[in-house]
C-alpha cells in the first residue's frame, strides 16, 4: 500500500515537473545548450561504446578523446581518419569554435597541401582536384560551424581567411570579415581586413575607398601602413583630386 | 507536570542537534572508508592530463584540461552519492546501529535527514577539494602560458599584444565555470537522495547501485523519451505508455549537464543556472521526503 502511495506520488510529481522540465529544455536549446540530439545517425558515427559515454554526459570527454586521435591521425598525415574524426567530434561538441576551426584548418591547409605535393599522383589534374574538394571540406566544416555559432565572430574570420587565401575570392572574404567584425567580441582589424579585401574587387573600388577612408579618419592609430598602401592605390585607380588625398607619409 | 511528560516535550518536533550528531557521525564513518582517496586519483589525473597536453596549443590545452577535470568531477561525485548512500541503511541494519539509533527518541525522519546531511557534506567537501585543485591547475597554466606569450611578444606591437593576451584568458579561468560546478553538485545531491529513497525498500546495497546504474542511464535519456512522447503520434500505445512512464517517474539528469557547453564557450545565463539550481534542489528533497515516506514502513 504504501509503495502504492509512492508510486502514485512519483507520478503526479512527475506530472507537475514535466512543463517545468520541457521549459528548461526549451531555455537551454534558445542559450545553446544541449546542441546534439542523440539519435541513431550519432549511435553509427561514435560507436557503442562512445554513444553510452557521451549519453551517461561525459559528451566532452568522448570529443576531446576523439580530438587526440584526430591528432594522431594528422601526425601520421592519414587524412581520412582525421575527416572522419573531425566529422564525429564536431557533432559531439557543436558549439565549441576550437574543433570547427582545426577541422577547416587541417583539411582546407594541411591536407590540401598535402595532396597537391602527393607523390603517388603522377597527373597534376587528379592533383588540384583532390586539393579542391579538401578546401570544399574546410569550407563546409566552417559553414555548419557558423550555423551552429552564429553569434561568434571567430568562424566568420576563418571563413574569410578561407576565401581569401584559397579561393582568392575577395568579395566573400570581404564580406565574412564584416560579418564577423558586426558581431560582439570581434577584434578591430576585422573591418579593415574587410575593407582590405574589397579594395581587390573590380567594380567596387569606390565603396572600399569610402570604407578605407572613413578607417583611415578614425585616427592616428588606424593609419597602419597598409591601410595607407591601399589607399593611395585607390585613389590613384579612381583619380581621387589631390585636395582629397592622404598626405604622403614623411620619409 | 510529570517527568515522564518533560521528557517526551523535550523530544518532541524537530531537533537539528540529534540531526547534525547523526551527519557528523555518517561523514566520519564515510571518511573512515577512505572516500577521498577519490580526490587522489583526481589529483593524478590533473598532473597526468597537464604533462600529456603539453604538445597542444594553449586553447586546446585549456578546453582538454576542463572536460577532463570537469568530467571527472562529474564521475566522482556522481559515484561517490550513490555508493556511499547505497550502502547507509543496508550497512546500519547489518551492525544493528539503526536499531540502537531508533531505540532512542530519535524519529526516524531525523535519522534519514543526518544520513543524507552526512553524504552531502561528503560531497560538497570533495567537490570543493576537486574545484580548488583544478582551478589552482587551470590557473598556474594560464600565467604560465601569459607570461610565455608576454616573452615571445616583447617586440609586437601593444594592440596585437593586449588581443593575444585577451584570447588567452578567455580560454583560461573564467567565471562561467562557477555555476557549472555547482550544478554537478546539485547533480550529485540529487542521485545522494535518489539513491536514499532506493535503499529504503532495497534489501541489499548491490541492488540499490544496480537499479540506480539504470536509473542513472534512464535519467539521461528522459529527455528525448519526453519529447517522443509529447511529439510524436505515430507510435502503438505500448511504446506511448513506456515513454509516459519514463518521462514521469526518471529525472531529467541531462539538464544538469551544462559544463559541457559551458567549456565550449556558451555562457550560463543566471536564468537558466537557477532554474536548474530550483530543479536540483526540488528533487533532492521530493525523493529525501519520499525515502522518509517508506522508512516509516519498513519493519526494522
Amino acid at each position: 500500500m504504501r509503495l502504492l502511495l509512492v508510486l502514485v506520488t512519483l507520478i503526479v510529481i512527475g506530472a507537475i515537473k514535466l512543463p517545468v522540465e520541457r521549459d528548461l529544455a526549451v531555455i537551454h536549446r534558445q542559450e545553446h545548450f544541449r546542441g546534439v540530439e542523440f539519435n541513431l545517425d550519432l549511435r553509427e558515427k561514435l560507436g557503442q561504446l562512445g554513444f553510452i559515454a557521451a549519453l551517461s554526459g561525459f559528451r566532452a570527454i568522448v570529443a576531446d578523446g576523439l580530438f587526440i586521435q584526430a591528432h594522431v591521425a594528422w601526425e601520421r598525415t592519414e587524412w581520412s581518419r582525421v575527416l572522419l574524426l573531425f566529422r564525429h567530434v564536431t557533432t559531439l561538441q557543436p558549439r565549441s569554435i576550437l574543433f570547427w576551426d582545426m577541422a577547416a584548418w587541417h583539411m582546407a591547409w594541411n591536407a590540401s597541401v598535402a595532396a597537391m605535393n602527393d607523390r603517388a599522383q603522377p597527373r597534376l589534374a587528379l592533383r588540384v582536384k583532390a586539393q579542391r574538394e579538401y578546401f570544399a571540406l574546410g569550407k563546409d566544416f566552417l559553414e555548419r560551424g557558423i550555423k551552429n555559432n552564429p553569434d561568434r565572430p571567430q568562424l566568420y574570420e576563418a571563413l574569410a581567411r578561407l576565401y581569401k587565401e584559397k579561393y582568392k575570392d575577395h568579395e566573400r572574404a570581404s564580406e565574412f570579415f564584416a560579418k564577423s567584425a558586426a558581431l560582439p567580441g570581434a577584434p578591430r582589424y576585422e573591418k579593415r581586413f574587410s575593407a582590405y579585401e574589397l579594395s581587390y574587387c573590380e567594380g567596387r573600388e569606390r565603396e572600399a575607398y569610402e570604407r578605407l577612408r572613413q578607417i583611415y579618419d578614425e585616427g592616428e592609430k588606424e593609419r597602419l601602413p597598409t591601410l595607407i598602401t591601399r589607399l593611395k592605390f585607390l585613389e590613384n585607380k579612381l583619380g581621387i583630386p589631390q585636395d582629397q588625398r592622404i598626405p604622403d607619409r614623411a620619409p | 507536570m510529570s517527568n515522564e511528560t518533560v521528557v517526551a516535550a523535550r523530544h518532541r518536533g524537530v531537533s537539528f542537534s540529534r540531526v547534525l550528531a547523526i551527519t557528523v557521525n555518517t561523514l566520519t564513518e564515510l571518511t573512515r572508508l577512505k572516500v577521498f582517496y577519490v580526490l587522489l586519483v583526481f589529483a593524478l589525473l590533473l598532473i597526468g592530463s597537464s604533462i600529456f597536453m603539453a604538445q597542444f596549443t594553449f586553447q586546446q590545452e585549456f578546453q582538454i584540461l576542463k572536460d577532463i577535470s570537469l568530467g571527472a568531477m562529474s564521475i566522482f561525485t556522481s559515484l561517490l552519492a550513490i555508493i556511499a548512500t547505497a550502502r547507509l541503511i543496508p550497512q546500519d541494519i547489518e551492525d544493528r546501529t539503526v536499531y540502537t539509533i531508533l531505540a532512542k527518541p530519535v524519529p526516524r525522519f531525523e535519522y534519514l535527514l543526518g544520513k543524507i546531511g552526512g553524504v552531502l557534506l561528503l560531497l560538497a567537501i570533495s567537490t570543493v577539494v576537486m574545484s580548488a585543485a583544478f582551478l589552482a591547475v587551470l590557473y598556474i597554466r594560464e600565467q604560465s602560458v601569459l607570461h610565455m606569450t608576454l616573452r615571445q611578444m616583447s617586440s609586437a606591437p601593444r594592440e596585437q599584444v593586449d588581443d593575444t593576451l585577451r584570447a588567452v584568458r578567455s580560454s583560461g579561468l573564467n567565471l562561467d565555470l562557477f555555476p557549472g560546478i555547482i550544478i554537478i553538485y546539485l547533480k550529485a545531491c540529487l542521485l545522494a537522495a535518489l539513491t536514499l529513497f532506493v535503499s529504503t525498500f532495497a534489501t541489499t546495497n548491490i541492488f540499490t547501485i544496480v537499479v540506480m546504474a539504470f536509473i542513472y542511464f534512464i535519467g539521461h535519456l528522459q529527455a528525448t523519451a519526453r519529447e517522443y512522447w509529447l511529439q510524436e503520434h505515430s507510435s502503438g500505445w505500448i511504446t506511448h505508455v513506456f515513454l509516459a512512464i519514463v518521462a514521469l517517474l526518471f529525472p531529467d539528469l541531462q539538464a544538469f549537464n551544462l559544463v559541457d557547453d559551458i567549456v565550449a564557450g556558451t555562457a550560463i545565463s543566471l536564468g537558466v543556472f537557477l532554474k536548474t539550481a530550483i530543479l536540483g534542489a526540488f528533487y533532492t528533497t521530493i525523493y529525501t521526503l519520499l525515502a522518509v515516506f517508506v522508512f516509516y514502513g519498513k519493519e526494522l
